[in-house]
């Protein structure tokens, strides 16, 4: 195997690239804690990175890892029990965001932030025809209710839906799965926002429309010039549509960097065992398909050095120490201490 | 080879649409979900279902297991004609044909835990004369979970976690078929893969049939006998999954498996580009119902049906199918 | 296989209703634990009325008429020189078993036609629907009317009138949430395991959506009471001798120059239970569900 190793042991520096203006979102030390029974639990812990203006940032990471509570943290939509414990979002030139009040976070999401989640049948009220749903999201414009259906109908021939016309007076329960999820990625781009947040959106389509989707989110992403940050399982969806990617596991992120530094040279383990484990990558059929033995560690116990040591396999004594970040290549940055010795 | 498990003949489902204002000006009204489909499955055999989204899949596994009118066909399980049961007879069918639905904490009840969402197959079935808690264990054993996750409540678990208490309500009163609608969505690839370990294992040991529906192409070349490929409510392509895989025949399969995205971000992809207008079940096109979005469709596709090709285990419905002579022959005169 | 799957660590998002954890929630807040503290009060005295009360409510003692309160009659006596604290302990049996026991029939009636409306046939939800407007449209005091005056005034004719005035209105709450849910997929699920109707409805539905409807419910008390104070009042309701807090409020306006205690004893009663429930209510709803703020 022969890809470039960047020298080992320089710090990490918070965004990956001085140069470039500032970035559509730049998370900065964020930490978000539940309070539960059992404790607090803390499911985010010193998450930086950022997203550039006009590109696709991916996140991927074991279910359970925080990507959704990340989400409702950039959107001020956390659970009661959940708190910004520290650190800072910034959305474009704007202060910091988890200082803004419940009313000026509302406005923000209405016009600036728009969002496609992961379940497409929570994202539509089930006693709203869709046409009616697709109007009111449009409150802010003083268009009359025909211009409006127009536009609906609009959105919904650009996501594929066949038949706008009559579908706008129909319910959710009568669309597909993969047509409701299209239905809520109509309703998120119909604000032109300056970021698209978008969680698990291709989850529900076939694979021709899964592409088509990629390929429309990217079309519309340069026409309306926002920055996607866009989660997913779909390992090959992140390669193929992504510019940018982060893998966090157990609330950090464990390695940054492009989508082709990642796929060619993941230098964190878990990215490295999260890699081995998508079946595209066998190409015969196998007994049993390969997994990472071990669990997530207990999130309201978190472990004094590196998240993964639990289940790591080159793991050493000096990984119960605080782990720090390390540069592989100019933007590539891993927190682990072995990274030399991952081998993609 | 015995008598089939699953025997579906011609099977039809009809939703109809639109109030009443539609139906007197004599809009469609009736759309089919599902138009016309056979196929069997047989015992220890896992059987999977792609296609398009909308193309009727859960409408299908739903009709299986009574949860959806059949407009006409038949559905033989075991033998017994599954459309005229009684209402003892039909839950006798969903004790041994369950289903696993597509969201895996939200087909759990949110206020019952873990212990009563086990015990809930007995409950229904008058079993709760058994000692439920010992099914509960054994259960919570079998998917791999600890004992103590009885007393834990849907939101506590993860996504895994619930998919696992799913598979193991769908094993609880020794069924025959599982039905299981997406049963990887949403789970990254190494818990995927344990679901799937997990299923494949059942099936072994249990000697279970399986009905697969998934959108992940992969986890059907890893775990699927064979496939069956759903477009507009009908298949237009099954036969062993390798086969499928192979060389695929009709221009939709092969169209969804050069779609597949890799995970290589360098991987220049060679596709069959289809436009994405779905067409709606509402307006069947004419002829071959794909030849809106086939690259390859002749005068002869729009006016005609293809007619059904069966080729040993392998079905298709295309005049010019791929990799024949007939194509080949079609892509030079092109 | 590996043991398990990423494990999200017990007990989590703690949304779980154990007694205990509950009761301290509300004690927390201070106007939950006032509330709290008035309705135990009023409770353990109706529970321990016979016992509580030094002299028998109806027994009539001219002898001792208007006397103001003093170490033999802490509240003094009324116009018959009954007892009025005597009085009042057991007009407050009447008042919650009128409040409790009809609250719980009309949640009773509520939630069985709001769950047949929502998950039956669709004439029948539009039928339904037809008899709770009807039923709405009729104003509290006319509705009361037409019922003593069918039935004649009696604790039934109250029961009768709050399960008349209630039962609309929590059977269109549970509707809407029933017809939301019977699309959920946990229900669907229970469908396909073969749970027929009633062990959807019981199992997989009611538990979903009973917890904001019984919230409400306990903020209605007070005003339940208040019907009954107000139709024994006007003579439509419990039938003297029986104590009750409306009736005693009548003696005390009929009396209001002789003695001014008759209409503090009977309006107290009234002012301390409407307080606690109301408290109670609303910290209820806050700890637990604060969505329906503003409703
Ligand atoms: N309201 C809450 N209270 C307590 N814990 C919570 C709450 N919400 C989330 N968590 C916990 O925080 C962690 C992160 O959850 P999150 O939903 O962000 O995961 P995720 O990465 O989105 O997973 P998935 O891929 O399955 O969607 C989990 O361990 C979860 O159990
Ligand atoms: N209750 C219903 N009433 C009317 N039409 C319905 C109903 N349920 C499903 N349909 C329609 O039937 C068709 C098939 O839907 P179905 O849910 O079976 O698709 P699917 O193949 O499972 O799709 P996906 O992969 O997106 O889940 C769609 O056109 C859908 O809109
Ligand atoms: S720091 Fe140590 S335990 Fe952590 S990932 Fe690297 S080698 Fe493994
Ligand atoms: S019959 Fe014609 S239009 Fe239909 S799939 Fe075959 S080649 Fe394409
Ligand atoms: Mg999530
Ligand atoms: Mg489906």
């Amino acid at each position: 195997m022969s890809s470039i190793r960047g020298s080992r042991g320089a710090e990490m520096t918070m965004t990956t690239d001085q140069n470039t203006p500032a970035p559509a979102l730049d998370i900065d030390a964020l930490s978000v804690s539940f309070a539960t029974d059992g404790g607090t639990l803390h499911a985010l812990k010193d998450v930086s990175f950022s997203v550039p203006k006009g590109r696709i940032t991916g996140i991927v990471g074991e279910s359970g890892c925080g990507k959704s509570t990340l989400i409702n943290a950039i959107l001020g939509l956390l659970a009661d029990n959940g708190e910004v414990t520290g650190g800072a979002i910034r959305l474009g030139e704007s202060a910091d965001i988890t200082k803004l009040t419940p009313r000026q976070m509302r406005d923000l999401r209405g016009l600036q932030i728009s969002t496609v989640f992961q379940d497409p049948m929570g994202a539509l009220n089930p006693v709203l025809s869709v046409g009616k749903q697709m109007r009111d999201i449009q409150y802010r414009s003083n268009l009359s209710k025909r211009e409006k259906d127009a536009r609906s109908v609009e959105m919904l021939r650009q996501v594929r839906i066949p038949d706008p016309e009559k579908r706008l007076t129909q319910y959710p329960h009568e669309f597909s799965g993969g047509m409701k999820q299209r239905v809520a990625i109509a309703m998120a781009l119909m604000m032109r926002p300056q970021l698209l947040i978008a969680d698990e959106p291709t989850t529900a389509l076939d694979a021709t429309l899964e592409v088509a989707t990629i390929e429309l989110l990217k079309e519309l992403q340069q026409e309306i010039g926002c920055a996607v940050l866009f989660i997913s399982h779909h390992l090959g969806v992140i390669a193929e549509l992504c510019d940018d990617m982060i893998v966090m596991y157990a609330g950090e992120v464990v390695e940054q960097g492009s989508v082709r530094q990642i796929f060619r040279n993941p230098s964190h383990p878990y990215t490295r065992a999260l890699l081995d484990c998508d079946p595209a990558r066998l190409h015969e059929r196998v007994k049993h398909l390969p997994t990472i033995p071990g669990t997530l560690p207990d999130l309201r116990n978190r472990p004094k050095g590196c998240v993964f040591q639990a289940r790591c396999a080159l793991a050493k004594p000096e990984c119960g120490q605080p782990v720090t970040s390390v540069e592989v290549t100019p933007g590539h940055i891993a927190r682990c201490i072995r990274t030399n010795e991952v081998t993609a | 080879m015995s008598a089939p498990l699953l025997s579906v003949k011609d099977l039809r489902v009809v939703f109809s649409v639109g109030g009443t204002l539609s139906r007197l000006r004599g809009h469609v009204t009736a759309i089919e979900g599902v138009a016309g489909v056979s196929f069997d499955i047989a015992k220890g055999e896992t059987f999977a279902l792609v296609g398009e989204s909308g193309s009727g899949k859960t409408t299908l596994a739903r009709t299986l297991n009574g949860l959806q009118k059949v407009a006409s066909g038949s559905i033989h399980f075991d033998g017994k004609d599954a459309t005229s049961m009684g209402r003892a007879e039909m839950k006798e069918l969903r004790r041994r044909a369950p289903m696993m639905f597509q969201d895996p904490v939200g087909s759990l009840s949110p206020r019952l835990d873990v212990r009563a969402l086990l015990a809930e197959p007995f409950r229904i079935h008058g079993m709760s004369d058994r000692d439920l808690d010992a099914e509960v264990r054994r259960l919570l054993t079998l998917v791999g979970l600890p004992v103590d996750f009885a007393s834990r409540y849907p939101h506590q678990l993860s996504g895994g976690q619930a998919r696992r208490v799913g598979v193991a309500r769908a094993v609880a009163l020794d069924p025959q078929l599982i039905i299981a609608d997406e049963p990887t969505a949403g789970l990254d690839v190494s818990v995927q893969g344990e679901v799937l370990n997990l299923l494949n294992d059942l099936r072994d040991r249990l000697g279970l049939s399986m009905l697969i529906i998934t959108h992940n192409l992969h986890v059907v070349r890893q775990i699927a006998d064979r496939t069956a490929v759903m477009y507009l409510g009908r298949f237009v392509e099954m036969g062993e999954t390798e086969a499928i895989f192979r060389s695929p025949a009709h221009p939709y399969t092969a169209a969804l498996l050069s779609a597949n995205p890799e995970p290589d971000p360098d991987r220049v992809h060679d596709r069959i580009k289809l436009p994405p207008e779905v067409p709606s079940v509402m307006a069947r096109p004419s002829g071959c119902e794909f030849h809106t979005r086939c690259p390859f469709a002749q005068d002869l596709c729009r006016r005609n049906a293809p007619p059904l090709r069966v080729n040993g285990g392998h079905q298709l419905t295309c005049h010019f199918p791929m990799n024949t002579p007939a194509q080949a022959g079609l892509e030079q005169a092109q | 296989m590996s043991e398990q799957a990423s494990i999200k660590p017990a007990a989590l998002r703690a949304r779980s209703f154990p007694g205990l954890a509950a009761l301290r929630k509300i004690l927390r807040e201070p106007m939950g634990f006032f509330g709290l503290a008035l309705v135990v009060l009023i409770l353990a005295s109706a529970i321990f009325a016979d016992l509580l009360a030094m002299y028998d409510p109806t027994k009539i003692a001219p002898q001792n008429r208007f006397q103001g309160p003093s170490l033999t009659h802490l509240l003094g006596t009324d116009h018959l020189g009954r007892d009025l604290l005597s009085r009042v302990l057991y007009g407050a049996r009447i008042a919650l078993l009128v409040a409790l026991g009809s609250t719980a029939l009309s949640l009773m009636l509520g939630i069985v036609l709001g769950l047949m409306a929502g998950y039956g046939p669709r004439w029948l939800d539009a039928f339904l629907l037809l008899v709770f407007d009807a039923m709405k449209s009729f104003p509290t005091i006319m509705l009361a009317l037409t019922i003593v005056t069918l039935a004649g005034p009696s604790m039934v004719s109250v029961v009768m009138v709050v399960v008349m005035v209630s039962v609309p209105g929590y059977a269109r709450i549970i509707r809407t949430q029933t017809i939301a849910m019977k699309t959920a997929e946990h229900v669907t699920a229970a469908r396909s395991m073969g749970a027929g109707t009633i062990r959807i409805l019981r199992v997989h539905i009611l538990p979903n959506i009973i917890g904001p409807i019984v919230i409400l419910a306990s903020m209605d008390v007070p005003v339940v009471i208040g019907i009954e104070a107000g139709l024994s009042f006007l003579g439509l309701g419990v039938r003297p001798p029986t104590p009750s807090w409306g009736t005693i409020l009548n003696d005390g306006f009929a009396n209001i120059r002789d003695s001014s205690w008759i209409v503090i004893a009977g309006g107290l009663p009234i002012i301390l239970t409407t307080l606690g429930f109301t408290f109670l209510g609303e910290t209820l709803r806050d700890v637990f569900d604060p969505r329906l703020k503003g409703r």
